[in-house]
């Protein structure tokens, strides 16, 4: 009996997962509420079950999260029992950067770059989970699952490591750190086929409801708090959508949808035709604007 | 949109579940662009509906823009990555591609198919449970097939399709194929692949690629997508292998309960089955088998698990848990074939760390036996190997370890080779067998030791390790110590180039690996003096911090005084007292320290002398008092 996708891919991911608390000082794991996250959180819950997951969980909050994200944020750490670090670049709030005014480029630099860089520095983690997937993007096809960082946490193409067989050699000098994505392997569809598999506790958001709704530059785009400087002429109408990726709200476009199950959402998964990260304001800035994150230091 | 009635929900649902049953295979693709290996990885993708609409549109605009198709889709552009890295010289990379069936989930592992790419193959066919080799029909079967074939059974992957490509270049022609059949199957026999697939396929036109083609009703096999459909997947295999699982965490979160966290590697465990602890041997019986949604009576290959025993056995990390009636060898001595994947090409004689399963021990790698031509695949004498090379060697580990032959189970037979000053991974390796001779070498216990020996001479036993550039006065400070120490009765002995280099090491020369085999017998022979009890002073280059690591580490703490001759390359080449820069800098000298091989200034000595401004009697004696303060011999009066 061969074992099925989703069980050669959770026993994947939890075997990264046991040799990264095995063989680095200080790991951590990044939590950004959305289904990725979901899924890293619960494979951790496994993987060192009876014990709790031997790291704290880090949110980089740009404090522009959907408000629905950051009442499942504390919800779900209190019922995980795991320590929780919440971290937003006081700088960037101070000079009140914000996606409108700024530009997301500039936003997305200071508010999550930066904002991780600072949180890793000053808690000495020397290993971060993330949840980002191959099948995302052209350019993270080649992104290895254990990716090395300068003590600057600049990503040198050059220096990465092959990954042969399960062997990954986490081996650093001080001050270097590893990223690692347990989730390299999987792809959209298996993320929601196992949230369904597991029942895995996720942000409403996902799910299709009616939603105070603007058209801009082609996105649909949730008014979620007054905040949002309205343009002349939007008048924010209510339509029935869901999100299939979440980030910060004037930066994620939604969907029109009346997936509003489990199982609706992976049948329209099935049928849909349009890649995850079109709804992603962020994408769009510049070609390959992917890499050049990446080099900078975003996840 | 047609008033179809929706799906009930429970109908969804029963759809779900078997989408849920379905298996993942792994599999490489190995062939050049050339060969179309771009065209049908992007057709595959296409044609099980693996392209969204945004990226199809993309596609569109591309193939216009750049396509070699005209009018048509260009799949080649939608793997376009690896180009663009050869353009900016870029390492070309593994691109992982995923697409999925209603049977079968994949996961590709795409590579450049030259030779200078052989360590990205190796990685790639490492997780594979099926290789698919693209070959154009146009050229047949050419030298990179048959290397891609070596490689493919190298890596112990056990199922084989080969997709022959353009078909519809040779205007479909059976006895074409038939040829480059009957060629390659003979090569795949000799070099001990057992099943092999040949699909006539076109990737371009979509000729048995997923679709039977009705180009060639001569063909009745099954098409490419239908074969991988069928391929068996690597870890049912293993499923019937004796069990194994490498412990990778040992879970304690409180005093009650002390499980053993790993992947099994081969074989299935029950409740109740008894288990044998290796290395140490020791036996127990599993008590339970714990998940987050309760206890399991059984687990299979594949599956990561925690388990605990019935008694309280001492088990760490990277030890191997095994079937009692068909236990992991154990040994610390191999052959093995490494893949070499660093710049910097393998040193024979220095140490390296290997890790396997879930443990890294030192390793030494002793003489090359041979290297493969991956081309002709004949046996070639090598001393060293080099980037991409592949060789045949003997390993000597520190430490036993429980191990399968790779044939039997790559994650019990394959590891990794790690550099200990950089960190990179520098090789990968299969273990082929251990050596006998492993087992059979006791150390011999003797009456005698090193410190009722250096008590006897009033002194404690060491090395002190002069290094530096040549001309900077290693061999004069050292004579001067050696006399002052012999002044005041000690006892002790001094081992620089000529003594060494006229007898002990006359077959050496200067090339990397000598420099590192020079240093290996000098570190030795001073170990063996040290432990006669005597004060031993080397004066030698020894230009490479992992072989001076590799000396510091044969004795015990204290005893290897490393002392740093420090002068600037420019006053060493001034004083130039054998002429030995001037010839290097003529050409004449080969692998000269400072001018065309590297020093490596070490990080941690116990000591400096600066030469540049400090006489050489001085400089002794700055290192005679150090001993003094170091206890090594009485105070200096």
């Amino acid at each position: 009996m061969p074992l099925t996708h989703l069980q050669r891919l959770e026993a994947e991911s939890i075997h990264i997962m046991r040799e990264v608390v095995a063989e680095t000082d200080n790991p951590v794991m990044l939590y950004s509420i959305g289904k990725d996250s979901a899924v890293m959180l619960h494979l951790a819950l496994r993987a060192f079950y009876p014990a709790k997951p031997p790291f704290p969980l880090l949110h980089v909050d740009t404090t522009w999260k959907f408000r629905d994200m950051y009442a499942f944020r504390d919800r779900l750490a209190r019922e995980v029992g795991m320590k929780l670090i919440v971290h937003t670049n006081a700088e960037g709030v101070e000079k009140k950067v914000n996606p409108f005014t700024h530009g997301s480029a500039v936003y997305t630099d200071v508010m999550k770059t930066q904002a991780l860089r600072q949180a890793l520095d000053q808690y000495g983690f020397d290993a971060a989970f993330g949840g980002a997937r191959r099948d995302e993007e052209k350019s993270r096809a080649k992104e290895r699952i254990f990716s090395f960082r300068t003590a600057q946490h600049r990503w040198d193409p050059k220096t990465q490591r092959p990954e042969l067989w399960k062997l990954y050699n986490t081996r650093k000098h001080k001050g270097e750190s590893l990223r690692v994505f347990p989730l390299s392997n999987w792809t959209e569809l298996d993320v929601w086929q196992y949230i369904y598999l597991r029942q895995i506790d996720i942000v409403p958001l996902y799910f299709a409801r009616e939603r105070p709704i603007v058209e801009r530059d082609g996105a649909l785009i949730m008014v979620d708090d007054e905040r949002m400087p309205l343009r002349a002429g939007e008048i924010p109408r209510m339509r029935k959508v869901r999100f299939r990726t979440l980030g910060c709200y004037p930066l994620t476009g939604a969907i029109e949808s009346n997936a509003d199950t489990l199982p609706a959402i992976i049948e329209e998964m099935l049928a849909t035709r349009a890649s995850e990260r079109q709804g992603r304001v962020i994408d769009f800035d510049a070609a390959s604007s992917m890499e050049k994150k990446k080099a900078e230091g975003y996840f | 949109m047609t008033l179809e009635a929706a799906p009930v929900a429970s109908e969804i649902e029963d759809h779900l579940r078997a989408q849920q049953q379905k298996s993942l295979l792994r599999f490489i693709t190995c062939g050049s662009v050339d060969d179309g290996k771009s065209t049908l990885i992007g057709r595959l993708l296409f044609e099980s509906n693996q392209l969204f609409e945004d990226q199809l549109a993309a596609l569109e605009a591309d193939s216009r823009k750049m396509g070699t198709q005209g009018d048509e889709l260009d799949f080649a552009l939608l793997l376009d990555g690896l180009s663009a890295e050869r353009e900016q010289g870029i390492t070309i990379d593994v691109a992982y591609r995923f697409f999925a069936t209603e049977r079968r989930k994949y996961i590709v592992a795409d590579t450049p198919g030259h030779e200078q790419y052989t360590r990205n193959m190796v990685t790639g066919a490492s997780t594979a449970d099926a290789a698919v080799l693209i070959v154009d029909a146009r050229k047949g079967a050419l030298i990179q097939t048959r290397r891609h074939s070596y490689i493919v059974a190298l890596l112990g992957i056990r199922h084989v399709i080969v997709a022959v490509n353009k078909m519809d270049l040779i205007d479909y022609s059976e006895p074409a194929f038939r040829a480059i059949v009957s060629e390659l199957s003979a090569f795949a026999m000799r070099i001990g692949l057992q099943d092999v697939t040949f699909i006539p396929v076109s990737a371009l036109r979509g000729d048995n690629v997923v679709a039977a083609s009705p180009n060639m009703p001569w063909y009745r096999g099954a098409t490419l997508l239908g074969c991988l459909e069928t391929v068996a997947v690597e870890q049912t295999r293993l499923q019937h292998a004796p069990f194994r699982m490498p412990v990778q965490w040992v879970n304690r979160p409180h005093h009650d309960f002390r499980g053993f966290a790993g992947t099994i590697a081969s074989g299935s465990i029950h409740v109740g089955e008894g288990v044998r602890v290796q290395p140490s041997g020791r036996e127990s019986a599993v008590a339970r088998i714990v998940t987050a949604d309760g206890d399991l009576e059984q687990a299979l290959a594949g599956e990561s698990i925690t388990l605990t025993l019935a008694d309280e056995v001492d088990i760490s990390r990277g030890d191997m848990l095994s079937t009692v009636s068909a236990p992991a060898e154990v040994a610390d001595q191999f052959e093995a074939t490494v893949i070499w994947m660093a710049d910097e090409p393998l040193l024979p004689g220095r140490p390296y760390l290997l890790k396997i399963g879930a443990r890294t021990v030192n390793v030494q790698i002793g003489e090359l036996k041979y290297k493969v031509n991956v081309n002709s695949l004949e046996h070639v004498a090598a001393r060293t190997l080099a980037l991409n090379e592949i060789g045949v060697c003997n390993l000597s580990l520190d430490h036993p370890i429980a191990f399968d032959v790779y044939n039997d189970n790559r994650d019990t037979g394959g590891f990794i080779l790690i550099d200990r000053v950089s960190n990179q991974t520098v090789g990968a390796g299969l273990l082929d067998f251990a050596l006998r001779r492993a087992h059979n070498i006791h150390v011999q216990a003797l009456d005698l030791n090193k410190g009722l020996r250096s008590q006897l001479k009033g002194q404690k036993a060491c090395v002190l390790w002069l290094t530096g550039l040549s001309g900077a006065g290693k061999s004069t400070i050292a004579n001067l110590v050696e006399k002052k120490l012999h002044a005041q009765g000690r006892h002790t002995y001094l081992l620089d180039g000529d003594n060494v280099r006229h007898g002990l090491n006359k077959d050496l020369g200067f090339t990397d690996v000598d420099r590192v085999e020079n240093i290996r017998r000098v570190a030795e022979v001073a170990k063996l003096m040290v432990d006669a009890g005597l004060i031993v002073i080397t004066a030698f280059i020894s230009p490479f911090r992992a072989e001076r690591r590799l000396a510091r580490e044969l004795m015990n703490e204290g005893e290897f005084i490393e002392i740093f001759v420090d002068t600037p390359l420019s006053v060493a080449e001034a004083r130039d007292p054998k002429g030995l820069y001037r010839k290097a800098r003529r050409g004449e000298i080969k692998n000269f320290t400072g001018i065309d091989s590297p020093y490596e200034v070490p990080e941690r000595a116990e000591m400096k002398v600066e030469t540049a401004h400090l006489a050489a009697d001085a400089a002794a004696d700055l290192i005679v008092r150090e001993l003094a303060r170091r206890g090594v011999i009485g105070p200096v009066v």
